[in-house]
């Protein structure tokens, strides 16, 4: 179908693994009768190069799962494999710039605390900077930008860890319909440009069906894996779109029932 | 699909390059830095002229014999005449060198003791309610345990200006690195800042304001003690501000007496201005600069 899809075949031809992998992995709050279970035996392989959405409602532990996988949080049973030598980059739905440091400043802090010489650094920043489309605005500080151009310097802060795989939460949904619809063509040519491989939460079924590759659908407390579908609508897509729509209706029909299911 | 999305690229970026225009341009707002001056200047001056207005009123009154209670005018030209000599400028001397030595060893102490507080937690269980407890004794009562101590020396007030000033400090890291945004940590972590560099690179910066703040409450604390040692405190051989009003008192020289004041005034007075500014800077940088009541 997709000539992304042929790219990612070449190079799980060449590594034959998954980017990564989670093999029944659990997640346990607290302990004895105040337990909740937040992650049930969840098993989910992410190709190199694959767009993943995670959608589920509130509480099914979409954020939790991202946490495990970024190392931020410790898993309780079962097991994540992520290739050698990779740390996931995470990016929150809030910027979570420095507001000490300039645009600038922020995008070139990882390089720094990866020692990379400081000539080198700079034409990091530039081309980073360019990348999100932020080339003239090095100097400014985080404040004097609009959230969408905020969110893209977090973006661009991410991809400076130089990582090949990227862990997004809900990373523009606090944005406006119409700075969203620009990220995310943003974001698709990054991840093409780049062969990243993205695990992308969200609670928008339509936002999922415009980027993903492949849309899983957890199940609240705990959660689960219940559905999983592949979007298989050549790029570039547009949210709108009538096939992207179509599989957002299946995806939000099942979601509907899960969250149904805790109503009775 | 490569070619598509290259295609699709210019047209998206044009769009984006618009948005961020029509975002940015509403936020720019200049003010000439004369004007910002003048706006800032002017009820100050208004507020000084008052007071020296009412002070004159209170002279020609005749509430107080004028040797007791000079007018503004004789006050300032003994003010003029002393900034022109010697022992006023010895005395500012001596008197700066122990704020400097005593505030710049408090600060050394509070960054340390509030960085081990904030850090350790059984430290915090032990003395961290005893810092504040620390702060609230009045400074002067400590002097007659420090010239027990250090009979009347340079060392007691010294003792007294650390103790006075240190515990405010400590408190200012503290809450500074209890109040960093969690989100600002996890990024950090994520980014790659570990231990030291976590330190160095997120919490000191984050920390910054409330450090500011300890700094200039710090600062007040040590001028007070300061003033107090140098009154209680008379080392023979050495003219400070704080002898000079002891002698002017002594001489009945109501002039000298209150023109001395005006320069320690003053002096408070410059120090609240850098740290204001300081702070200022900061919050500016940072973007949560109150525009209304700057």
């Amino acid at each position: 179908m997709t000539s992304a899809a042929a790219g990612v075949t070449a190079k799980a031809g060449a590594t034959d693994r998954s980017a990564v992998a989670l093999t029944d992995v659990t997640k346990v709050y607290g302990r004895g009768p105040n337990a909740v279970l937040a992650l049930d035996r969840v098993s989910l392989s992410v190709r190199p190069g694959e767009f993943v959405c995670l959608v589920g409602a509130s509480g099914c532990g979409k954020s939790t799962l991202l946490n495990l996988v970024a190392g931020l949080d410790r898993i309780s049973a079962g097991r994540v494999d992520i290739a050698d030598g990779v740390n996931p980059a995470l990016m929150f739905q809030e910027p979570a710039l420095f507001p000490w440091l300039t645009v600038g400043r922020n995008v070139e802090l990882p390089l720094k605390l990866r020692k990379v010489p400081r000539d080198q650094r700079r034409s990091r920043v530039t081309e980073l900077l360019n990348t999100v489309h932020l080339g003239d605005f090095a100097k400014r500080r985080p404040h004097e930008l609009s959230g969408g151009m905020r969110q893209r310097v977090a973006l661009a802060r991410t991809l400076a860890l130089d990582t090949p795989v990227l862990l997004m939460d809900e990373p523009f949904g606090a944005l406006d319909a119409m700075t969203r619809d620009l990220l995310h063509d943003e974001l698709e040519r990054i991840w093409s440009e780049r062969k990243l491989t993205v695990i992308f939460v969200t609670h928008n079924v339509r936002e999922a069906a415009r980027l993903a590759d492949r849309i899983v659908l957890l199940s609240s407390r705990p959660g689960r894996v219940i559905y999983q579908t592949p979007v298989d609508v050549p790029r570039p897509r547009r949210i709108d779109a009538p096939d992207v729509a179509a599989i957002a209706a299946e995806v939000t029909d099942r979601l509907r029932a899960e969250v149904g299911r805790h109503g009775q | 699909m490569a070619s598509d999305l290259i295609a699709r690229t210019k047209k998206d970026s044009d769009t984006l390059s618009g948005l961020d225009a029509l975002e940015i341009a509403a936020q720019e707002k200049a003010e000439t830095r004369g004007r910002r001056l003048w706006a800032a200047t002017w009820p100050k001056v208004a507020a000084l002229a008052i007071a020296l207005g009412l002070w004159q009123l209170v002279v020609w009154s005749g509430w107080k014999p004028p040797y007791a209670l000079p007018g503004p005018a004789p006050v300032f030209a003994e003010l003029w005449r002393n900034l022109g000599e010697a022992p006023l400028w010895n005395a500012l001397g001596t008197t700066m060198r122990r704020a400097v030595i005593g505030f710049g060893a408090s600060v050394v102490v509070g960054l340390v003791l509030g960085l081990a507080v904030a850090r350790i937690r059984l430290l915090r269980a032990a003395i961290g309610s005893m810092i504040t407890a620390l702060q609230t004794m009045p400074s002067i009562a400590w002097f007659p345990l420090a010239i027990l101590l250090f009979q009347l020396s340079e060392q007691a007030i010294f003792f007294v200006v650390v103790l006075g000033a240190a515990p405010s400090i400590a408190n200012g890291v503290i809450a500074g690195v209890d109040y960093v945004p969690p989100l600002l940590l996890r990024a950090g972590r994520n980014i790659g800042a570990r231990g030291v560099s976590l330190y160095r690179h997120v919490i000191a910066p984050a920390s910054l304001p409330f450090v500011i703040a300890g700094l200039k409450q710090g600062w007040a604390f040590s001028w007070r003690s300061l003033m107090a040692g140098e009154l209680l405190v008379v080392i023979a051989t050495k003219s400070s501000l704080g002898t000079q009003l002891n002698y002017s008192r002594e001489l009945s020289d109501a002039e000298w007496l209150i023109s001395t004041m005006i320069v320690i005034l003053v002096i408070g007075l410059l120090v609240d201005v850098a740290f204001g500014a300081a702070d200022r800077a900061i919050r500016r940088r940072w973007g949560v600069l109150d525009h209304a009541n700057n």
